[in-house]
């Protein structure tokens, strides 16, 4: 009777300790989902450059990394720009929906401490990163722009493990590694990229899914 | 010596063990949370905030924020301890 209730309150006291620092209520969906659509945008911006490369003046360029960049120097290069946007955009959207959906079938508010802590510790990483990455292509530096998109993504995802599902420490890691190792394989960014932000979200947020929502 | 001697009679209610909790592993947290966190009133929360601080288990911050007046908490190091051994007590208590 006794050793119940002390049983009881075991249980209380960490599942408060757990709900109180971290926001639980990360959608796994919108991870497969975001993982999709960085797919769709790969291959459309894969497409782009390809049929770009048969039909530019003449000119062939040895890399992809040469293409891209004589293509941000072709006005119409901002295609590519918008392709990245639209995939980040509807990424957010869809994430944003999904977890405010499944805070709200587990009673939780998405708008409290926690979620703010998720929020700014994954945003400094992160916009360190995008802040580094147009330093990067002032220089003209292109072909460092995809590895480091990831590597700077995968450190914000660590940073942001702290404070949500520890989980996405393993996600941030990979991210992490495969942006290194893009390093030794300029010109091919986009491929890497597809990996990373595609194939690797909808891994991940496959087994999010099924570890956390199917409950 | 008993094997309830360190469970502590500060922490022998479900609310202060909340409170406890979110301050372990929270740096501070103001009254709304804690009421939202544990679902209780504001009477309830009240008086066992105070009732831990009473103990000096916890710290009470006052400040406003604009004009609203704020409440924030934060556990002290000897609530921490206390808090602490009374787990080890609850958890030697519940192996045996």
């Amino acid at each position: 009777m006794e050793s119940n209730k002390y049983l009881e309150d075991i249980a209380s006291i960490k599942n408060i300790m757990h709900k109180s620092s971290r926001f639980i209520s990360l959608s796994g969906l919108s991870g497969i989902l975001a993982g999709i659509y960085a797919l769709i945008g790969a291959y459309v911006a894969h497409t782009i450059l390809t049929t770009e490369q048969l039909t530019a003046s003449g000119e062939r360029y040895s890399s992809l990394s040469g293409l891209i960049n004589a293509y941000l120097a072709h006005p119409s290069g901002t295609k590519l720009v918008l392709i990245g946007l639209i995939v980040l955009i509807l990424a957010v959207i869809t994430g944003v929906i999904l977890t405010t959906r499944k805070a709200k079938k587990q009673e939780e508010k998405i708008w409290d401490a926690s979620s703010k802590r998720l929020l700014i510790n994954f945003a400094i990483p992160l916009c360190t990163g995008g802040a580094f990455c147009i330093i990067l292509l002032q220089y003209g530096l292109i072909g460092l722009i995809a590895p480091c998109t990831l590597i700077f993504y995968g450190l914000a995802l660590i940073n942001a493990s702290k404070f949500t599902l520890g989980d996405i420490k393993y996600l941030g890691l990979t991210n992490v590694i495969i942006g290194l190792v893009s390093t030794q394989f300029i010109g091919y960014g986009l491929y890497f990229w597809a990996l990373g932000f595609g194939v690797l979200h909808i891994i991940y947020g496959t087994i999010m899914h099924f570890k956390y929502d199917k409950k | 010596m008993s094997i309830i001697t360190n469970i502590n009679k500060a922490f022998d209610h479900r609310i202060r063990l909340g409170i406890m909790s979110v301050l372990m592993v929270n740096e501070s947290a103001d009254f709304k949370e804690l009421k939202e966190l544990l679902g209780t009133t504001d009477g309830n929360l009240a008086s066992h905030t105070k009732a831990l601080e009473k103990e000096a288990y916890i710290i009470v911050h006052k400040t406003f924020i604009g004009r609203k007046p704020n409440t924030s908490y934060r556990a002290s190091r000897k609530g921490k301890t206390a808090f602490k051994k009374h787990i080890e007590a609850l958890e030697k208590l519940l192996g045996k």
